[in-house]
């Protein structure tokens, strides 16, 4: 049974944090290969100031003056109705560290020059769009792809040709996005500025992906639930060595009574447990790659739909996962018995009276991680008062969990003696009396209770608080009813022109974005028109008095709450944009919800816009359309304009698509949660087991006495669900308190939004109901031994010499 | 590594190429390469080249390049080399396309030697953009920021004046070349046989250069002229399959004669000699293949290879009898396509410096 | 007063059944102490946990007064055992989360017979009074066994029955804990059956019976 115990703790231990470990991995090997095939922040590259398009001439003038510059054209092709990037890359110029691919290196180079080309493609993308190797599939724009050809070196939704062809596919003759700069320097070269003047700017490699820095913070959410799932599986461990030293504790006297000394027990004891943890570790792992595989679709899904990362749905291990996962199984469960071991080192050949009652040994116990518990919360509110990042925000969620475990012994033991000395009978005494005796025993197993339920309160909170706000911002948000974006600028007029012979369109909405840098990171700039349909919807958090009035006049912005957080303005401040008629000062005057756009966001009135930014495309608008009519509208516009499933949308379509995107966010985490409850669940189970059999001679007397097994059980079984239910009690207080730490530190470090903290009855008490279901479970196995359990056992409880 | 080192510039008129497999990029261009002139024009005896047209590019061959070395002195007397090559590869014949499509490929090398300095770089480019290309009148070939350039003032006759200048890690230089003889057309007025099987390139010289400039050595910069020699050659044909390298020389008498020649090892031990004597008076004459005497007298280890780099050099007929020494016999170029070149001096009969180029080891 | 008649009862033991019962006849009187001795596995525990209804015979019949505990479905047995029985065992089978105090009175509140004067005397003959708020395992085995008779008197039972409870006990302290008992059960006048393989302290009861091969002699 310990066995057993100990094996389920370690799998399920090794499985979980494996499993997230996997995924992570799996996600940065995406990133690295997406870095290395973009050539993007890999290297240092050229761009232009307005982040568009520039002459190939440049690239001339720089090569000539010296800089080993390779050019690089990038845009998106539609492929089955489907968005793809096509990268040009120049093989010969290209750095080394870009030149990832065999057929960019010292492969077949002039097959992918010469015509008709290569057009290289991850072996996952080629499968997912159905497409053969050689195949030269045909682009809307009636040009052909060179012939495809797969290598595992490309990431997923790329297609890479050479710069020649890429011009020629994307119609930009002579036209590139941007010049990868190789690490190698050559000797000394002439400053950018004398070159190309101020056209092109250097943006310098950064130590970490643009993709790694947007889904760090998703990343560390997941890892932090790895971790929680593997401090469970722990404490699984810790109690299931426990237990299993003391039932040997006899065997180890005698054997140290035989002349064994306390360094070779122990010396068998760690190679006994290791082997265990081997094989335990190894069924972790496939247990794991299991979980990783089963949660990975939901994981691409989250990336691709938040930060346009393309993870392969296939998982890839490394060797170096299985011997990680292999150590930290081996490492836990040392960790775990370290406290058995040192016990077992220490122990004396002949055992003592006891000298303290059990109640007293608890009483200092109590205290003891009564005192820890307080020093943690402590530590905690030191990260909540001084810290500042993402981690310091984990830091407190972990001193808030960590404090509460240990903390729980003690509130279930004042709680127990207050039950006891309000006790009438004397079954209800006894019933209140052992329950305190059995804390010991099962503490380990309500820790973990704890914080699987903690947690999920919490999370469940937060989800729930979310998909509420959401639904209201969205509403705010997509206010219009049509949201069209037209092919071209020529076209945006036909079809504003079309648009006014139709009675139920009220009002046309005129929108535009640019994009600019802000501090070095990249800010959306959105321009909308004056009209009551922003003034009635827009989520504002915080605005100025005229607040409308203000960015109608073209001097002023809205902030988006990530961009308010990160640049740290106020309500008053000035921001200056950085555009194409040079600096472009612009007031805060209110700021509002963008929920789950990584990117910083600045309104400003659509006029105002386009003044500043004379190039931006005019070809998006919003329609206020009667609801009803809305359907044939649409049906008109496509086969008048042939417009496309993205260019035009009706605003039902596109809320189902973001919250579709936003259910998958957090399904991921939902799923880990409920792993985390199982774990909870199956940590009480072998506990209740394990206390089972020990706990017969203490439950036969009273059965001798006069009680039934029935009623026994029954007594046993309450026992239990009561210190379940008074651990759930104080789970909800501690739930709600990870939420808020989720919402007001967590989320806001790392997505850079705060969502309004709502409580919500209901869920906490479905939650309540499922902790003592699960109790009930894992409580039945042993309840129903006792009352199926024959006298004779009983009774040899008496007759035993023991 | 032993199909790697086989190749060199040389290696263009020969063929070696064929067997050249997979250096990364470069060797690209030589994948098409078969045994006969695939398609590009052959090069076929008799042709009278026309300057200054000649001096600009050939498309329609395979293979093509500008070849400079110099023998250089500063003011204490210390010695110099100097090396400037680029190379031309057409991937596929036919007419230019324009732009990214264009077919010419182009590579260079330059180095500076000293008695214990060797550096050297290398560049890759695409034809058609802009990036790199040679221009016949007036005469410009360029690579990135690296030239060799004419002026309105440059004679097609003698190619002078010129200014080259090269720039890579720890070393730059700036040289000005002038000569006032004309041209020199090698092998047989300018058709250069390079195997008993008619393989052939077209070669013609401008040995008369003197130089002198700048050249900056890990900061530091040093004045200095001497001797510069221009190679022009290009060709279709490879060299014979069995042609394993080459060891070729250019040599300054302090006579003011010049002489070419070389010989191409042949796997089964034989060799191919073949050269020229250019006198004083400036005319060129082939040296028939038993004339030319050649025989390593030492050798250095460069990794795992061991390069002869003394020789003794006899041409019977013009009563030369030398010992030649390299001013660094670490000269070696670690390119995509590695060999050994760099300046020499020599004694005997006649005294002078010249270039040796050691491929295929 | 207790009858047991032809009583028969065998265990499996691998393939084999193993008779340990054959037919024993028996009968206690209130008031009545009756040593039952017997040679280790002579089956004496066996009919002492049948007697107290903890165990079922295969046959024969336990009759106390009007009602036949054989015979008894599970739960009026339990009640049987919580009213009318007294129980003491070789390990003393205290309840090791409650107090001395609780423990005395444990079954007594249980059967809803509790007696605080009786309790007070019974303190007072056992001398727990200074040990009352002492958990079990705070105590030495003679207190323990005190405790044990104690909370078996408590409920003043028709019957003591006892299972070695000096047999994790030195002489002198056995013989002063089954001083102790006879002496209550007289003052009680119930009926004590004690099993134990001890000569000197069957002399010091009533009676005496001896089972061997699964018989009375």
């Amino acid at each position: 049974m310990q066995l057993a115990t100990l094996a389920i703790g370690l799998i399920s231990a090794t499985a979980l944090w494996s499993g997230v470990q996997a995924l992570n991995a799996q996600a940065r090997t995406s990133y690295d290969r997406a870095a290395a095939a973009l050539g993007g922040n890999r290297t240092a590259t050229l761009v232009a100031r307005d982040g568009g398009s520039y002459a190939q001439q440049l690239y001339v003038d720089l090569r000539r003056a010296g800089w080993p510059v390779s050019p690089a054209v990038e845009g998106a092709i539609r492929l089955s109705g489907r968005s793809l990037r096509l990268l040009g890359v120049e093989p010969l110029s290209l750095p080394v560290e870009a030149r990832t691919a065999p057929a960019l290196g010292t492969g077949d180079l002039q097959g992918f020059i010469l015509p008709p080309g290569q057009t290289l493609i991850a072996p996952e993308t080629l499968r997912e769009f159905g497409l053969t190797e050689g195949a030269t599939p045909e682009l809307p724009n009636g040009q052909h792809l060179p012939p495809l050809k797969p290598q595992a070196e490309i990431a997923p939704g790329v297609l890479v040709v050479d710069i020649g062809l890429a011009q020629k596919l994307l119609d930009m003759p002579d036209r590139l996005s941007r010049l990868l700069l190789g690490s190698k320097q050559d000797g000394s070269r002439p400053p950018l500025r004398d070159i190309v003047g101020d056209r092109l700017q250097l943006d310098q490699p950064d130590a970490a992906t643009e993709l790694e820095r947007l889904t760090d913070s998703f990343h560390l959410n997941l890892t932090a639930f790895g971790l929680l799932s593997f401090l469970v599986g722990l404490f699984i461990v810790n109690s299931a060595i426990g237990l299993a030293f003391e039932q040997r504790r006899p065997m180890l006297r005698t054997l140290r009574a035989c002349g064994a000394s306390a360094r070779q027990l122990n010396a068998v004891m760690v190679i006994e447990l290791c082997l265990i943890a081997l094989l335990a570790g190894l069924i972790g792992l496939v247990c794991g790659y299991l979980i990783a595989a089963t949660l990975l679709p939901d994981v691409a899904a989250t990336l691709r739909g938040l930060y346009g990362a393309q993870i392969p749905g296939e998982l890839s291990l490394r060797p170096e996962w299985w011997l990680a996962g292999i150590a930290i199984s081996i490492l836990g469960t040392l960790a775990a018995a370290s406290a058995a071991l040192i016990k077992a080192a220490r122990l004396p050949v002949l055992a003592a009276a006891q000298p303290y009652a059990w109640q007293q040994a608890q009483y200092r116990w109590l205290i003891v991680q009564g005192a820890a518990a307080l020093a943690v919360f402590a530590a905690g509110f030191g990260f909540l008062w001084f810290g500042d990042s993402l981690l310091s925000g984990f830091a407190v969620l972990a001193a808030i969990l960590l404090g509460a475990a240990l903390g729980l012994p003690a509130i279930l033991g004042l709680v127990l003696a207050l039950g006891e000395k309000l006790a009438r009978g004397p079954l209800t005494t006894w019933f209140w009396a052992d329950s305190r005796l059995q804390l010991s025993g099962l503490s380990l197993a309500l820790m973990a209770l704890l914080l699987a339920l903690g947690v999920n309160v919490g999370v469940g909170t937060m989800v729930e608080s979310f998909s509420r706000t959401f639904q209201r911002w969205l509403d705010g948000r997509l206010a219009a009813e049509v949201y069209l974006n037209a092919a071209t600028d020529q076209q945006a007029t036909e079809i504003k022109a079309w648009l006014k012979d139709r009675p139920e369109v009220r009002s046309l909405l005129p929108g535009a974005r640019a994009e600019v840098k802000l501090q070095g990171q990249p800010v959306e700039l959105i321009g909308f028109a004056d009209d009551a349909t922003y003034r009635d919807h827009w989520p504002l958090l915080e605005h100025t008095k005229d607040v409308w009035d203000r960015v109608a006049r073209g001097d002023a912005a809205l902030v988006s709450e990530q961009l308010w957080r990160r640049l740290g303005v106020k309500l008053g401040d000035r921001i200056v944009v950085p555009s194409d008629r040079g600096p472009w000062p612009v007031e805060v005057v209110g700021i509002y919800a963008d929920y789950g756009n990584p990117r910083g966001q600045l309104g400003v009135a659509f006029g105002a816009l386009v003044t500043h930014f004379p190039d931006v495309a005019k070809t998006r608008f919003g329609l206020r359309v009667d609801p009803a009519r809305v359907p044939a509208l649409i049906a008109d516009l496509r086969s008048n304009f042939a417009l496309g499933e993205r260019s035009l949308a009706d605003q039902s379509t596109l809320k189902a698509i973001s919250k579709q995107i936003f259910s998958r966010t957090f399904a991921v985490t939902t799923a880990l949660n409920a792993f985390t409850l199982g774990i909870a669940g199956v940590a009480l189970l072998t506990s209740l087991l394990t206390l089972g059999a020990s706990r017969l001679p203490q439950v036969a007397p009273l059965w001798a006495i006069g009680i039934t097994r029935r009623r026994l059980a029954l007594v046993e079984l309450t026992k239990t669900l009561a210190m379940a239910a008074i651990t759930a009690l104080v789970a909800l207080p501690l739930g709600l308190l990870v939420a808020w730490c989720l919402i007001a530190v967590v989320n806001v470090k790392a997505f850079g939004w705060r969502l309004p903290f709502e409580v919500f009855p209901f869920e906490l008490a479905k939650l309540v109901g499922i902790a003592l279901l699960a109790t009930l479970l894992a409580a039945a196995l042993p309840i129903l031994k006792l009352m199926r359990m024959q006298p004779a056992r009983l009774v040899k409880v008496f007759a035993d010499e023991r | 590594m032993s199909v790697r080192s086989r190749i060199s510039r040389r290696a263009f008129a020969g063929g070696l190429l064929t067997v050249a497999v997979a250096p990364p990029v470069w060797a690209q261009g030589f994948a098409g390469l078969g045994s006969d002139a695939g398609g590009f024009a052959p090069v076929v005896p008799g042709r009278k080249l026309a300057f200054p047209d000649d001096h600009g590019p050939h498309p329609d061959f395979r293979i093509e390049w500008w070849y400079l070395t110099a023998n250089l002195k500063d003011a204490a007397g210390n010695a110099y080399g100097a090396q400037w090559t680029l190379f031309r590869q057409a991937m596929t014949p036919g007419p230019q396309r324009d732009g990214w499509a264009n077919q010419q490929i182009w590579m260079a090398h330059a180095a500076v030697t000293s008695a214990d300095i060797h550096r050297f770089a290398e560049k890759f480019s695409r034809g058609g953009v802009g990036v790199a290309g040679v221009e016949a009148s007036p005469f410009k070939a360029v690579i990135d920021d690296w030239a060799m350039q004419g002026s309105s003032a440059t004679e097609p006759a003698t190619l002078s004046p010129l200014e080259v200048t090269a720039r890579g890690t720890n070393f730059s230089y700036a040289l000005r070349l002038s000569a006032d003889r004309p041209l020199v057309l090698q092998g047989d007025n300018g058709y250069s046989r390079k195997s008993e099987r008619g393989q052939a390139s077209y070669y013609y010289s401008q040995p008369y250069f003197t130089a002198s400039g700048t050249l900056t050595l890990d900061g530091r910069a040093i004045a200095v002229e001497g001797a510069a020699w221009m190679d022009r050659e290009w060709s279709s044909q490879p060299l014979a399959s069995d042609q394993t390298g080459w060891d070729w020389f250019s040599l300054h008498l302090s006579t003011g004669d010049k002489v070419m020649l070389f010989r191409l090892r042949q796997r089964d031990g034989s060799n191919y000699f073949a050269g020229n004597w250019i006198g004083t008076d400036g005319r060129s004459a082939p040296l028939s293949p038993d004339q030319i005497r050649l025989e390593p007298l030492g050798f250095t280890t460069i990794g795992p290879r061991r390069l002869p780099t003394r020789w003794r050099v006899e041409v019977t007929g013009h009563d030369l009898a030398i010992e030649t020494t390299p001013l660094n016999p670490a000269s070696w170029m670690g390119t995509s396509f590695p060999y050994w070149e760099g300046p020499i001096a020599f004694k005997g009969n006649r005294v002078g410096v010249g270039y040796l180029e050691m491929t295929g080891y | 007063m207790l009858i047991v008649s032809n009583l028969t009862k065998s265990y499996s033991s691998g393939q084999d059944r193993v008779a340990v019962l054959r037919g024993v006849d028996l009968a206690v009187q209130p008031g009545e102490s009756v040593a039952l001795t017997g040679e280790s596995g002579s089956g004496k525990s066996t009919l002492l946990h049948l007697i107290a209804g903890l165990d079922q015979p295969d046959g024969g019949a336990i009759t106390f007064g009007e009602e036949t505990i054989s015979t008894m479905p599970d739960a009026e047995r339990a009640a049987f055992r919580r009213e009318r029985l007294g129980l003491v065992f070789q390990q003393f089978n205290l309840i090791p989360s409650l107090t001395v105090a609780d423990n005395l009175v444990f079954q007594a509140r249980l059967a809803g017979r509790h007696d605080a004067a009786w309790r007070t005397e019974l303190i007072e003959r056992l001398g727990l009074g200074a040990l009352l708020k002492r958990y079990p395992e705070q105590l030495s085995g003679g207190q323990q066994q005190r405790v044990a008779i104690g909370r078996a008197l408590a409920i003043k039972p028709l019957l003591l029955l006892a299972d070695e409870p000096t047999g994790n006990l030195d002489e002198a302290t056995a013989d002063d804990v089954l001083a102790l008992a006879t002496d209550l059960v007289r003052r009680t006048g119930c009926g004590f059956l004690m099993v134990t393989h001890s000569e000197r302290l069957a002399g010091m009861l009533d009676r005496r019976v001896h089972l061997h091969a699964g018989l009375i002699h």
